[in-house]
């Protein structure tokens, strides 16, 4: 069952033409997507700052209670 | 202050590029998803092979839309996090339960069997594959469901409570979040123009090929059947529009009013036609809100409440505050902003009260503060407001949008009617260059009638969030303007280079096919 599910797979991406382009930019955009955006420009803002859900809830609602504070 | 408003119009501007660039794709992965599922279901009642090598070469043009879109989505969601924290924490498990069925359930089914639809031909069954065609345009389907339900519950916040311990809203209510009537009417909405939209594309690019004088056979299949799903998914369009339409005045009577340009509503309030939009007017002056219009009598009074003798207030009426006696004789009424900013604030004094109570044990206060908080929450937004005006979302781009979506669904409706007359009475029309152009030349009008559908949504219902809960301004995260920049440009320059590639690749195959006979 294992091994027809793996040939079934491996031939059709043996068989695949303009499918190869569009893995190679489906990789691509996956790599500039997780290994660089998400790695270097969008840390998680909250998981920089507190560490528990208590002092996230502090933080928002430091920040909600007074929104210009920081600014 | 002017650096928190530049990270705010930084990250909606962020915000708006990347859900615009990613709804290029959406509706075409929707629309020609259930276009290939019928075709296929042509293929499997005629056993024509026709039907199957039409079907075939649709979906490679819908693989490639696929895998030119897939994951555009997923940078909505850093942003979330980077951006907009402290809305993605009061948000709480609401967005996040949506988001993540979607993420598991929807997305995993859709790349399952897309990979039994490419690679299953001659492997399984006929039926089975039929199934995986099938089941891989309803995990289109369903993957819009859960993202428009985060949505709808922005526009329309129902089924949680405010937990000031959490400083979240919490789910009371799965059910009210996910039926909630603006979540439906939404998703069927989104779905059905998806369809229109998905209609077009297939009759455009069928016209290129009578354009190229090549697949004649094919490119009438095509127009019939893209032809009728673009035709339904528009009247469909309409239906659902009449709808949102209706929820619009219930539950974003500020928008309506945006759309309609409108500070001064009125009994039997008339529907602009045709207009434009005095840009000197604002809140603050009595000029006149239009250089030219021309009105539809009682229009906006049938389409917000099905009543020609309805009330439909205006900005000024809704920043006001009006009680008025309607034409049947009811009685409406709604606060003023100036009461609403009161009662906001008093929501969020409430909340600073609970918390400096529970810090000090002290259950009374708390539990009064509490009292107050909840007796107020649904003001809660509007205690960020300094002055009423700041409620009131950019009439212009609200204002021209709909009319863009309006006057461009009126246009394809004709072109439905006349592309299926083509097919069906008049298939000599089908040689002429003319007719050809038009085809081709509506795939972009219906982007740009599809993309001003969710400016309406979108910048209708500014400064909110969260519809009266969270102004923009309150859910940003203290981040610098500059580093949002960055990253905005960076967007577009990936963007771009990821729709050159989609329109690239989708252009060169259907060149590649209009060359030879693909039925053949």
């Amino acid at each position: 069952m294992i091994k027809a599910i793996y040939n079934f797979y491996a031939e059709g991406f043996r068989s695949m033409t303009v499918g190869r382009k569009l893995w190679a930019l489906i990789i691509i955009k996956l790599i500039i997507i997780f290994a660089v955006l998400k790695l270097f420009f969008f840390p998680d803002f909250l998981k920089s700052k507190c560490q528990t859900d208590d002092e996230c809830a502090d933080l928002v609602r430091q920040e909600m209670l007074n929104p210009d504070r920081n600014y | 202050m002017n650096d928190l408003m530049s990270v705010v119009d930084w990250s909606r501007a962020q915000f708006a590029l990347t859900a615009m660039v990613h709804w290029l794709f959406v509706p075409l992965t929707i629309g020609l998803s259930f276009i290939v599922a019928l075709m296929e279901t042509m293929y499997f009642r005629t056993k024509l092979e026709k039907w199957k090598k039409l079907t075939k070469f649709w979906m490679l043009l819908f693989g490639i839309n696929f895998a030119c879109g897939v994951a555009t989505g997923i940078i909505l969601e850093f942003e979330f996090g980077t951006n907009w924290s402290n809305y993605s924490w009061f948000v709480g498990d609401i967005f996040g339960a949506p988001l993540a069925i979607e993420g598991i359930f929807a997305f995993f089914m859709e790349s399952t069997f897309i990979a039994v639809m490419f690679f299953g031909w001659n492997k399984v069954s006929r039926g089975f594959h039929l199934a995986a065609t099938w089941l891989t345009a309803f995990g289109v389907v369903l993957s819009a469901l859960w993202i428009l339900v985060a949505n709808a519950w922005m526009q329309y916040p129902a089924g949680m409570e405010f937990d000031p311990d959490q400083m979240r809203n919490v789910m009371v209510n799965f059910s009210d979040v996910v039926f909630s009537p603006v979540a439906m009417n939404k998703f069927f909405h989104t779905v059905f123009s998806g369809w229109t939209l998905g209609g077009v594309f297939v009759v455009g690019v069928a016209c290129f090929m009578l354009f190229r004088k090549s697949n004649r056979e094919a490119a009438l299949m095509s127009i019939k059947l893209g032809g009728w799903v673009g035709l339904i998914g528009l009247l469909l369009t309409m239906y659902t529009g009449d709808g949102s339409a209706v929820q619009v005045s219930r539950y974003q009577p500020m928008k309506l009013a945006a759309m309609e340009g409108l500070y001064n509503g009125q009994v039997g309030q008339g529907l602009i036609g045709i207009g434009v939009l005095n840009p000197s007017k604002t809140v603050d002056n009595q000029e006149d809100p239009m250089l030219f219009s021309v009105e539809i009598p009682y229009g906006l009074s049938v389409l917000a409440n099905h009543d020609a003798k309805s009330f439909v207030p205006g900005i000024n009426d809704l920043l006001d505050g009006y009680t008025i006696v309607d034409g049947n004789g009811d009685t409406v009424t709604d606060l003023s902003y100036t009461e609403k900013i009161a009662r906001g604030k008093e929501a969020q004094e409430a909340l600073a009260r609970y918390h400096d109570a529970t810090a000090a044990g002290d259950e009374q206060t708390r539990a009064e503060a509490l009292q107050v908080l909840r007796d107020n929450y649904r003001y809660f937004g509007y205690g960020y407001f300094t002055e009423p005006s700041q409620g009131v979302p950019p009439v212009a781009l609200t204002f021209y949008s709909f009319r863009i979506m309006v006057m461009g669904g009126g246009y394809l409706l004709l072109f439905f009617l006349a592309a299926l007359f083509c097919a069906y009475k008049k298939q000599n029309w089908l040689d002429r260059r003319w007719i050809h152009w038009v085809g081709i030349l509506t795939i972009p009008v219906v982007w740009i009638v599809s993309e001003a559908g969710w400016v309406v949504a979108e910048v209708g219902r500014q400064p909110w969030v969260i519809q009266d809960l969270m102004p923009a301004r309150a859910a940003i995260s203290a981040i610098q303007s500059s580093s949002v920049q960055i990253t905005f440009w960076m967007f577009v320059v990936i963007f771009l280079g990821l729709l050159i590639a989609d329109v690239s690749i989708l252009c060169r195959e259907i060149s590649k096919a209009s060359k030879k006979e693909i039925l053949k």
